[in-house]
């Protein structure tokens, strides 16, 4: 029963050559929305995700407390309420993977003829975990380079193409505020953080150098930031809640009284970005959906067009046997090859579009096998509501009127 | 004397109109035996399309019984009423009625396709009965291909094609000169030769005169009922 009413709605989209083209057009427009809309939304998520990637996951950061001296008050880190003994107590809670303090600030940086300024951060290893950040060139500094201050640098991608060329820096002694560093191991690429800035324009020292040869600091073993991170994503709330309890409890804060520290959580700029993605998916998808439906009424009034073209057509099934359910399917099935058709021509548009959008802008599109499946079963869901209805008025025509029709 | 292919009792049909329910079809009584030919003859408005629409199971009676091969259909449903129309009936009508973008192949065997038959017996059995009829060589054409009469070939081996119990024939030489009229008649002839119950309606006596048996509506009621008199 199927097999030859494929074959006579084919035989019936063909009659009419143009007018089938014409119905198509607005599911082709339609579904290439959907394919872009999937294909840019997926993109950006994949790129965000990629940011996050790079940034580290999972990651918030504890920053001193201000204060305030003869009526100046001091910016947040401004004041030294934050110790290496706050970051040693916060390793030992439950679902901490990484606890790194730094130090950092923007300072200048001489090697042979050329200078460079750049961000430094003194730290201990564990920041380099909990940024995901490894060394390509080199080797990285351990836990006795913190406790004796020597003074070794690893340093980023930026600041070993401008200090050092085409030379490997890696042995060389550079100076950093008149003090000898040997570069020791050169950081592997991460392209820019969110807010656009380049995250290997900076140079990372052991923390207690940092605070004795270059920042200098108010009383040796004081911190300006925590970096702190969670084993996990749903640790976050438990170890941020745990970090700020203990905290409260090592400043003898009484109840009551403000945070004497500030805690920021990476992550979630991250995710507003994301959240931002989303929100241009959902408008792509409104207008996806507006084009989709206007479509369907556009196959719904050619369909209705040849219900009544087709009247006696309609009136010679029945004479000879056809049900009603007969014409039923065949008229719906007319709608959903249309639909289809015009699904598969808006698929590979929006292909088009998206690669191409993808080759002028550079901007990241993800072409998934979901998207073309979403787009299908749309496509069939369309053709047969808006199908249906021309469907049943040409079942339930009159046999007899539908024979005398001219 | 064999069971009644057709047998009507009391059988009325009336239409609402704007001057209220007018009766075109006044409690008809009539028996049709297999192997019949049959004329129905009668003017305009006596009632005679409207009997062919209820015997041709494509309407329901307002009152009174109808049984087609045993089944009374009086109280078919639509589905069931399509049944008869594929397996027990087969249709000519006076405008031919072929599909225009179907070969004529595939317009004879589409009865065949609501009956749920496979590709290759459709196949088969459209092949047969276009040969039968002498158009073989057209099968894949398309109806505007060929002549009206050889159009209304096409629509008897359509009508044959589900091996019905009775033929019903609308004015089928309505729209075709007299020769092809006769060519027409003649395979009528042979089929009721081979045992094929015919109904026929005309207006024409010359076309009824090939019937054995003439039926005259007159007024929504049967006013005459004789055998033709010089039937071979």
């Amino acid at each position: 029963m199927m097999k030859p009413m494929l074959g006579e709605a084919w035989l019936a989209m063909g009659a009419n050559r143009l007018r089938t083209a014409l119905t198509m057009l607005g599911m082709v427009i339609g579904v290439g929305a959907v394919v872009i809309m999937l294909a840019i939304g997926q993109g950006a998520q994949y790129a965000v995700q990629q940011t996050i990637s790079t940034m580290g996951s999972n990651l918030f950061i504890v920053l001193a407390g201000s204060f305030t001296a003869a009526g100046v008050r001091s910016g947040s880190a401004g004041g030294p309420t934050l110790t290496v003994g706050d970051a040693e107590a916060i390793a030992e809670l439950d679902g901490v993977a990484n606890v790194a303090p730094t130090h950092q600030g923007s300072r200048q940086l001489v090697y042979g003829s050329q200078n460079w300024s750049t961000q430094v951060i003194g730290t201990t290893p564990p920041y380099l975990d909990a940024r995901a950040w490894n060394v390509v060139n080199g080797a990285a500094f351990g836990d006795s380079d913190v406790r004796s201050s020597t003074r070794v640098a690893l340093i980023g991608k930026t600041v070993a193409e401008n200090l050092f060329g085409d030379e490997d820096p890696v042995g060389k002694t550079m100076r950093i505020q008149q003090n000898p560093f040997m570069v020791i191991g050169v950081l592997g690429s991460k392209g820019q953080n969110l807010d656009g800035r380049d995250q290997d324009d900076t140079v990372i020292i052991p923390l207690s150098t940092a605070q004795r040869k270059v920042f200098g600091t108010p009383f040796l073993g004081s911190v300006r930031m925590i970096m702190v991170q969670a084993e996990s994503a749903e640790a976050m709330p438990r170890v941020e809640a745990g970090v700020e309890a203990l905290l409260r409890q090592r400043h003898r804060l009484r109840e009551g009284s403000p945070n004497d520290f500030f805690m920021r959580n990476l992550s979630a700029a991250a995710e507003s970005e994301a959240e931002t993605t989303r929100t241009m998916s959902i408008l792509l998808g409104a207008i996806a959906s507006i084009s989709l439906l206007v479509g369907g009424i556009g196959i719904m009034n050619i369909m209705l067009v040849s219900v009544t073209e087709r009247t006696r057509e309609i009136g010679i099934r029945m004479a000879i046997g056809a049900r009603q359910k007969d014409i039923l399917a065949q008229f719906l099935l007319e709608a959903v090859m249309i639909s289809f058709a015009g699904c598969l021509l808006g698929l590979l548009l929006g292909l088009a579009i998206a690669l191409g959008i993808n080759a002028v802008t550079g901007m990241v599109v993800v072409i998934s096998g979901s998207a073309a499946l979403i787009a299908f079963a749309v496509a069939a869901t369309v053709g047969i509501f808006f199908g249906w209805y021309p469907a049943r008025k040409a079942a339930r025509l009159d046999p007899i009127e539908a024979l005398r029709y001219q | 004397m064999s069971e009644a292919v057709i047998r009507v009792v009391g059988l009325g049909k009336s239409y609402a109109t704007a001057a209220g329910l007018f009766p075109a079809l006044k409690g008809v009584d009539l028996a049709i035996r297999p192997g019949e030919y049959i004329a129905i003859m009668g003017p305009s408005g006596s009632g005679k399309s409207t009997f062919m629409n209820l015997l041709g199971c494509l309407d329901t009676p307002t009152i009174g019984d109808y049984w087609l091969a045993g089944e009374n259909v009086a109280q078919m449903d639509n589905d069931a009423l399509a049944r008869l129309r594929n397996r027990t009936l087969g249709f000519v009508f006076q405008g031919f009625n072929l599909l225009p973008r179907m070969s004529l192949q595939d317009n004879v065997a589409l009865p065949l396709v609501y009956a749920g038959v496979d590709k290759e017996t459709r196949r088969a059995a459209a092949r047969e009965l276009l040969a039968k009829v002498g158009l073989g060589q057209y099968a894949e054409s398309l109806p505007n291909r060929i002549s009206g009469g050889q159009q209304q070939r096409v629509a008897i081996a359509r009508a044959l094609v589900n091996k019905p119990r009775l033929i019903l024939a609308d004015e089928p030489t309505g729209n075709l000169d007299s020769h092809t009229s006769e060519e027409i008649m003649r395979l009528f002839g042979e089929l009721n030769g081979e045992g094929i119950t015919i109904v026929l309606v005309t207006h024409e006596p010359d076309i009824a005169a090939h019937a054995k048996r003439q039926v005259r509506f007159l007024d929504g009621q049967i006013v005459g009922d004789h055998l033709t008199e010089h039937a071979p």
